[in-house]
């Protein structure tokens, strides 16, 4: 019954018609790629394009940060956890990937709480967490700070490169460098937020925007409220992901997240430095941030002349008008982050359709 | 210095780029068979020859362990050409402190697997290196087999059936899940399996209607219908819904990020044929014990020629390219 609602809505979405041309950007990194993987970028009709955002978290990140990993490990001894996503990023200099065949003991986790586990296991080492990641993950790296207080643990530190998105998506409107009529807004970061944080999109920008899940029938219900919207200048922030995200978000959540980090200005690849954008160490647990414990020289920071994730990342350009794009630059040699990770925009073009 | 990843025992384009520009380059292009197995013209008979290496880790896991592995894996790679396996060798690397418990498990499952598959060890060799120079053990096998019936190789062609012997992904998210301990695989077991009495039986009765199979171990399904499609004037159209995967695989590659149509199997063939046989093979397939769950998953069809892509169920296609590396977890 579900799956034929699904292809009833499916074939409402692709009869559209579009009279101008519309622009809808998705932040989120995973929605980029279930776009792909579902098929409903496929199915999407004429005049309609989904520009992708900066809504993946190893994208962003600057080259600076993992310059600043790798002369820690590599002047400390220590070992490097971190989700599989960054092994392959490359640095200014090289990747975790290549510093790993070198010798360094870089250790894939599935959980930050992973990472304490291995400091318990190699009290002579430091163990480095390359703490990475939106509102979704900031909660379990904090939790896992607190749960190396309470154990104990001296040889454990987080190098703190965490974001907050809408921030980001501010920044990205105040600039006004590309026509952008509405948005699908990140479900997961939501479920933590919740939808207010989002409101600014429709009061400051008079632009709608729908918080989407990531199954087939959330990206087309998703993508047809907004074009109702679009179309009839309902200028509001929809919640299109109730079963998952309330209104408040995750209260524990964000208290857990407030009570290990403060708020800071942080360096987003693209956007350069946005204001309240970066979560930093609270000075009470200096002890677990790298940044603070290790005083280590990190030679000068460069970005590939060619690469140009952060227009990527700003919604000017698609992948396949980067220049690199499959002439340089793919997953196996990945010049800029948007190729590597699994929710970078370019390595989902590259994935599920290069022509 | 260019060095050795992980990426390069992948099954993905590191690896063929490896084989392609280092191993031809310097052994000549004679001596890589991409095939699963040689095929030799000895005076007087035709012989399938193949040989493969094992290193996993955990060597125990569910459902089988490095023996059974490298016996069923040469088997596999010899029937699925068509031949009957008749011989294994045996090539043992241990590495210094290797519990002989643990070798003895591993050589009687070995013994095992072989008599189920009615192959024989005729010969083999052991080599000890010091401590820290090798991962516990690791096993060559070879195998030789000769035809009976004809060579399962024929032209592929648009219209026909590609058809899977059962649910993708089981091995590889078993090995994943124990070498990260994740504690919610349930009772997921390796697939892992010798296939020559499943593929005996299919080509007795639909052997001419058979144009391809393949064991889809590193790389999945993917990496096969890949390696089919290149540089052909036809494509492979796989119809998501179609392909069999366990609930639990789904649900630990979606956490992950991984796909399971790329994830590593031990036990499962993938396969060509023509149009007309697809059901009656799919429906023997069925009746043997490692093929219960066997479907056509899709056809040979000619609109992105080379490539291999995917329609999901409400008609939208993707494309289902070559592996390039290794799949890693991703951050959220």
């Amino acid at each position: 019954m579900k799956r034929e609602l699904i292809i009833k809505l499916t074939q409402l979405l692709q009869k559209r018609n579009i009279d101008n041309e519309v622009r809808i950007m998705e932040v989120c990194g995973t929605h980029t790629a279930q776009f792909f993987k579902t098929g409903v970028k496929d199915m999407l009709p004429p005049g309609l394009t989904l520009i992708d955002g900066p809504g993946c978290p190893v994208c962003v990140t600057p080259n600076s940060y993992l310059d600043r990993g790798i002369a820690i490990a590599k002047d400390k001894n220590a070992i490097i956890a971190t989700f599989g996503d960054m092994i392959k990023v490359p640095s200014s200099y090289s990747s975790l990937a290549m510093e790993k065949s070198e010798g360094m003991d870089v250790r894939i986790i599935y959980s930050p709480l992973d990472a304490i586990d291995i400091a318990e296991k190699n009290q002579d080492r430091e163990v480095l967490l390359i703490s990475v990641g939106f509102e979704t993950t900031a909660p379990s790296e904090a939790l896992t700070l607190l749960e190396a207080e309470k154990r104990g643990i001296k040889n454990f530190s987080l190098l703190c490169g965490n974001k907050l998105t809408p921030p980001a998506v501010d920044a990205l409107l105040n600039a006004d460098e590309v026509k952008i009529d509405g948005f699908i807004i990140p479900g997961h970061v939501s479920t933590i937020i919740g939808k207010s944080p989002w409101n600014f999109i429709a009061e400051k920008y008079g632009k709608p925007g729908v918080i989407s899940g990531f199954e087939t029938e959330d990206l087309i219900t998703g993508v047809i409220s907004l074009l109702d919207m679009i179309k009839n200048q309902d200028i509001s922030i929809k919640n299109g992901y109730t079963s998952a995200v309330r209104d408040g978000g995750n209260i524990r959540a964000m208290e857990i997240i407030n009570s290990v980090f403060d708020i800071t200005d942080s360096e987003w690849r693209g956007l350069g430095i946005v204001p309240g954008s970066g979560l930093s160490i609270k000075d009470k647990y200096s002890s677990f941030d790298a940044g603070k414990k290790f005083d280590v020289a990190v030679p000068p920071s460069k970005e590939h002349p060619g690469c140009r994730c952060g227009d990527l990342l700003r919604g000017l350009i698609l992948p396949p008008e980067c220049p690199l794009f499959d002439k340089g630059c793919s997953p196996e040699h990945a010049i800029g982050p948007c190729m590597v990770s699994s929710e970078g925009p370019c390595s989902a073009y590259y994935r599920y359709w290069r022509k | 210095m260019k060095k050795i990843m992980p990426g390069h025992g992948s099954g993905g384009k590191l690896m063929n780029d490896m084989i392609n520009n280092v191993i031809k380059e310097k052994l000549g292009k004679d001596s890589v068979q991409l095939d699963d197995s040689a095929v030799l013209d000895l005076p007087g008979s035709k012989i399938a020859f193949t040989t493969d290496s094992y290193t996993i880790t955990p060597i125990f896991f569910p459902g089988g362990d490095i023996g059974k592995l490298a016996v069923n894996g040469t088997v596999n790679d010899l029937a699925v050409m068509g031949a009957v396996p008749l011989y294994l060798s045996c090539s043992l690397i241990l590495e210094e402190g290797f519990d002989f418990d643990s070798l003895g498990k591993i050589l009687e499952s070995m013994r095992i697997e072989a008599d189920a598959a009615g192959v024989k060890i005729v010969t083999g060799d052991t080599k000890i290196v010091p401590k820290g120079k090798g991962d516990k053990i690791f096993i060559n096998t070879s195998g030789i087999g000769v035809f009976k019936n004809r060579l399962l190789r024929d032209e592929i062609k648009t219209g026909d059936k590609i058809i899977v012997s059962g649910t993708l992904g089981d091995h590889g998210i078993t090995i994943m899940s124990l070498r990260n301990e994740l504690k919610f695989s349930g009772d997921l077991k390796s697939d892992c399996a010798s296939l020559n009495s499943m593929i005996e039986k299919i080509s007795l009765k639909h052997g001419n209607g058979i144009k391809f199979i393949r064991d889809a171990t590193r790389g999945g399904l993917a990496s096969v219908l890949n390696e089919i499609t290149l540089d052909k004037p036809f494509s492979a159209c796989i119809e998501e819904e179609a392909v069999p995967v366990k609930d639990e695989v789904r649900g630990i590659c979606d956490l992950l990020g991984l796909d399971p149509l790329y994830v590593a199997n031990e036990g499962k063939i993938v396969i060509v044929a023509e149009k007309d046989a697809a059901e009656g093979i799919v429906n023997e397939l069925r009746t043997d014990k490692s093929g219960r769950e066997a479907a056509v998953i899709g056809e040979i069809d000619a609109a992105y020629p080379g490539k291999v892509y995917v329609k999901t169920y409400i008609g939208g296609k993707r494309l289902l390219p070559l592996l390039i590396e290794e799949q890693l977890p991703r951050i959220c």
